[in-house]
């Protein structure tokens, strides 16, 4: 008895750590508070807050479509994941040169599935220029090889910042180009490489077939001019063609750093990914909406739980007191779930929470209702509770199962939307209530039961508006 | 037990709020929302007055904007429903709302779903309600594997079906209702929501059968009607508490939680009542008659 109570402290205490983590680990709008701790220093410098869905931080939600009917069915995956990486460098690049203020972007390929096409997911928090958003990453880049004019033998040195942002001098404007139908297309690889000499870096292309013999009519055709190399119609350098070049490799040098050369050979892989996208969906939250629908989402919860809790005292007193507190642990021990494993809530999921708030009243309801059977069967109050946990577990587990099933289904079926975080909190939430229910409960219960049939304890066990044993004379 | 005693009373009162349930889908059908037939919603918030509601509808017209649905939304704020817009259509017709810029406004929130996006949404949404049902059986078939006197066990899952069925049709027809009225548009959320009544409402049946299937064991009573009836009162007061605690917290979303989440309350409400009503009224007596029928033909 005397270890019992001793864990059930304990087991409140961990409770008490886990909310003072879930609380104080949220980021207190840049605020200091006001009585330096040494934990509440630790999560000022390292917070820990609940990842937001895109409807409750504010920001856009952009779907495309791509149109892979060019790609052999065996290279679609790959393909696939190349444009992400590719939509993913364009975002944070213009990420760090500030045209859009992403905070987390999440950009996501969804799988085809049922009637499904290839689609990539792109979630930009914090940015409410959809514009300018569509146009970052919308349009496939161009990367063109063109002849510089006559004008001069000056080569152009390009220079390309951290950034991947690309500066030129004013030199090239006097410069006619000529096209060389080379583009992107006959690009097979770009990458960076370093002088074994020198230890500079630059930039190494291959060509494929086709425009390996172009380049190599070209560079034959051309030797001493310039070739400029074009990035969505801006040129990002202009080597000038030494000799003849068969192969389909070639070289652009300039004075480098690793990650200029970083930024260009990227810039090039980009130009040679001729995935078409098409936007097929899209969805601005405003952030103010966003904060309003957070405020709702925190209020219901909190009116539903002191309503169940004040409910459960009122019916079934001392079960329903270990009742609650079970509840208040459930719901801790759950949002520190959330914030470790990053579940991203929604308006949707946040709901999905706290229908797993009801559900996990269930489990107790279960019991408690159990335990008063047994009692008014003539057992003692700790046999009761034993018998009533025996017996209400396979109810718990068979009931509970179905709701499992259920998220589990939906979230297979509906990846990239918001359903998934439906299911996830819903399925998180009744695991961990069964959890809760058979542990926790059992636990309170037992260390508070203590005298054998005083009135007392049948007043506080029974429920309604009668103690457990009159109960018995009136069910007779 | 007064509820197997009076069983077909409360059987009627199902039939006729499920007909009823039907009869509202049919006559008035389901409006479906952007997320399955595409679609564009704007809102916008004008921060210094709206304008009036004949020069919106001209701007709509204007910008070739047919069909569409522009509602005040608040103090200030404005929405439209319409057609799927291109990329370049919205700009536009963000510039016309402001009316020269007399009404300065901001967009607080745009959806533009493509129609093959909704397209693939709704396959997917029939998907999931079939398998969910499909697994629900499967699983109470294989739970009361063991029960195969006086009813086996299979009647058990096609009983949990029966009441699958009345949990989703009503609260289809008070969509129904609500879509007629009110414009309330069956959306993903909906489907999340009927799909959730399904598992919760199950669960409560399955602890219903559980009861009668320890009750048989033991030899409690000595008609299986009685039984039924037994099990009925000891899990009664059980399945109307759970039912109302999570009741609670869906009325407390519905009435404190975010708007987007409102009718989906709505839906989980109307579920989960006539889900508890049911387990209660209506599988229990249903595996009584079957029972009857059972020996009957003996």
């Amino acid at each position: 008895m005397i270890k019992k109570r001793i864990l059930a402290v304990v087991v409140l205490i961990i409770g008490v750590c886990l909310a003072f983590f879930v609380y104080k680990s949220e980021p207190v709008n840049g605020q200091a508070p006001a009585k330096p701790a040494i934990l509440t220093n630790y999560f000022t410098k390292h917070p820990m807050p609940f990842k937001l869905g895109l409807d409750l931080s504010g920001g856009t939600h952009l779907v495309y479509e791509a149109d892979v009917s060019k790609i052999p069915s065996a290279d679609v995956s790959a393909s696939m994941e190349v444009l992400r990486d590719v939509v993913d460098a364009r975002v944070n690049s213009k990420q760090v040169s500030g045209v859009l203020g992403v905070l987390e972007p999440l950009i996501q390929i969804k799988e085809g599935g049922v009637g499904g096409s290839e689609q990539l997911i792109v979630d930009l928090p914090g940015v409410t220029d959809v514009e300018q958003a569509q146009k970052t990453i919308g349009a496939t880049p161009t990367l063109e090889f063109k002849l510089q004019g006559d004008k001069s033998n000056e080569p152009i040195e390009a220079t390309v910042d951290e950034n991947g942002s690309v500066s030129l001098g004013d030199l090239n404007l006097g410069y006619s180009y000529i096209d060389t139908g080379l583009t992107g297309r006959y690009l097979k690889t770009a990458s960076v490489q370093f002088d074994p000499n020198t230890g500079s870096a630059f930039v190494a292309i291959t060509f494929d077939d086709a425009g390996a013999k172009l380049f190599e009519k070209i560079t034959k055709e051309n030797i001493g001019k310039n070739l400029a190399i074009f990035l969505d119609g801006q040129i990002l350098s202009a080597p000038t063609i030494q000799t003849e070049i068969s192969g389909g490799e070639a070289v652009i040098t300039g004075n480098f750093t690793p990650q200029q050369a970083k930024a260009l050979s990227s810039s090039l892989s980009y130009g040679a990914l001729p995935v078409p996208i098409k936007l097929v969906s899209s969805e601005l939250i405003g952030p103010s909406l966003g904060i309003a629908a957070m405020h709702d989402g925190v209020k219901a919860g909190v009116i539903g739980f002191i309503v169940i809790a004040l409910f459960l005292l009122f019916w079934y007193r001392l079960p329903g007191l270990v009742g609650v507190l079970a509840l208040a642990l459930y719901v801790v021990i759950t949002l520190t779930i959330f914030k470790l494993l990053h579940v991203t809530l929604s308006s949707a999921a946040i709901a999905g929470f706290i229908i797993s708030i009801g559900v996990a009243v269930d489990a107790n309801v279960l019991i408690f209702e159990r335990i008063k059977e047994e009692l008014r069967g003539g057992r003692t109050v700790a046999d009761a509770i034993t018998a009533g946990f025996d017996r209400a577990w396979l109810s718990i587990r068979d009931s509970n199962f179905s709701t499992i099933i259920t998220s589990l289904i939906l979230f297979s079926l509906f990846a990239g939307s918001f359903v998934r975080g439906f299911a996830i909190t819903l399925l998180i939430g009744v695991l961990i209530s069964m959890f809760s229910a058979i542990l926790i409960s059992r636990l309170f219960l037992r260390s508070v039961a203590t005298k054998e049939g005083s009135r007392v304890t049948n007043f506080l066990f029974g429920s309604g508006f009668s103690s457990a044993k009159s109960n018995a004379v009136s069910m007779k | 037990m007064f509820i197997i005693k009076n069983k077909f009373v409360f059987l009627t009162i199902s039939a006729v709020i499920v007909l009823s349930s039907i009869v509202a889908v049919a006559v008035y059908g389901l409006k479906l929302g952007i997320d399955f037939k595409g679609g564009t919603l704007l809102e916008v918030n004008y921060t210094n007055g709206r304008p009036d509601t004949g020069a919106i509808v001209e701007v709509l017209k204007k910008n070739s904007i047919t069909d569409a649905i522009a509602q005040p939304l608040g103090e200030s704020g404005l929405s439209i429903k319409s057609r799927p817009l291109s990329e370049s259509e919205l700009p536009t017709l963000v510039a016309d709302l402001s009316i020269d810029g007399k009404y300065p406004l901001t967009k607080t929130s745009f959806t533009s779903i493509g129609p093959s996006v909704g397209k693939e949404l709704s396959q997917k949404a029939v998907v999931a309600i079939i398998v969910v049902v499909i697994a629900i059986v499967l699983y109470i078939a294989f739970a009361f594997r063991g029960v195969s006197k006086p009813v086996s066990s299979w009647k058990y899952g096609l009983i949990a079906v029966t009441t699958l069925i009345h949990d989703i049709a009503i609260p289809a027809g008070v969509f129904a209702l609500l879509g007629h009225f009110h414009g309330a548009e069956v959306d993903t959320l909906f489907v999340v929501a009927i799909l959730t009544v399904l598992g919760i409402s199950v669960s409560d049946t399955i602890v219903v059968f559980d009861r009668i299937r320890e009750n048989l064991k033991n030899h409690i009573a000595p008609t299986f009607s009685e039984t039924v009836g037994k099990s009925l009162s000891q899990t009664f007061v059980r399945s109307i508490n759970t039912s109302l605690t999570v009741i609670i917290v869906l009325v407390s979303l519905y009435f404190f939680g975010p708007s987007t989440t409102t009718n989906f309350a709505l839906v989980l409400i109307v579920g989960m009542f006539f889900g508890t009503y049911s387990s209660i009224f209506v599988a229990s007596p249903l595996l009584v008659i079957v029972e009857g029928w059972q020996n009957k033909k003996k």
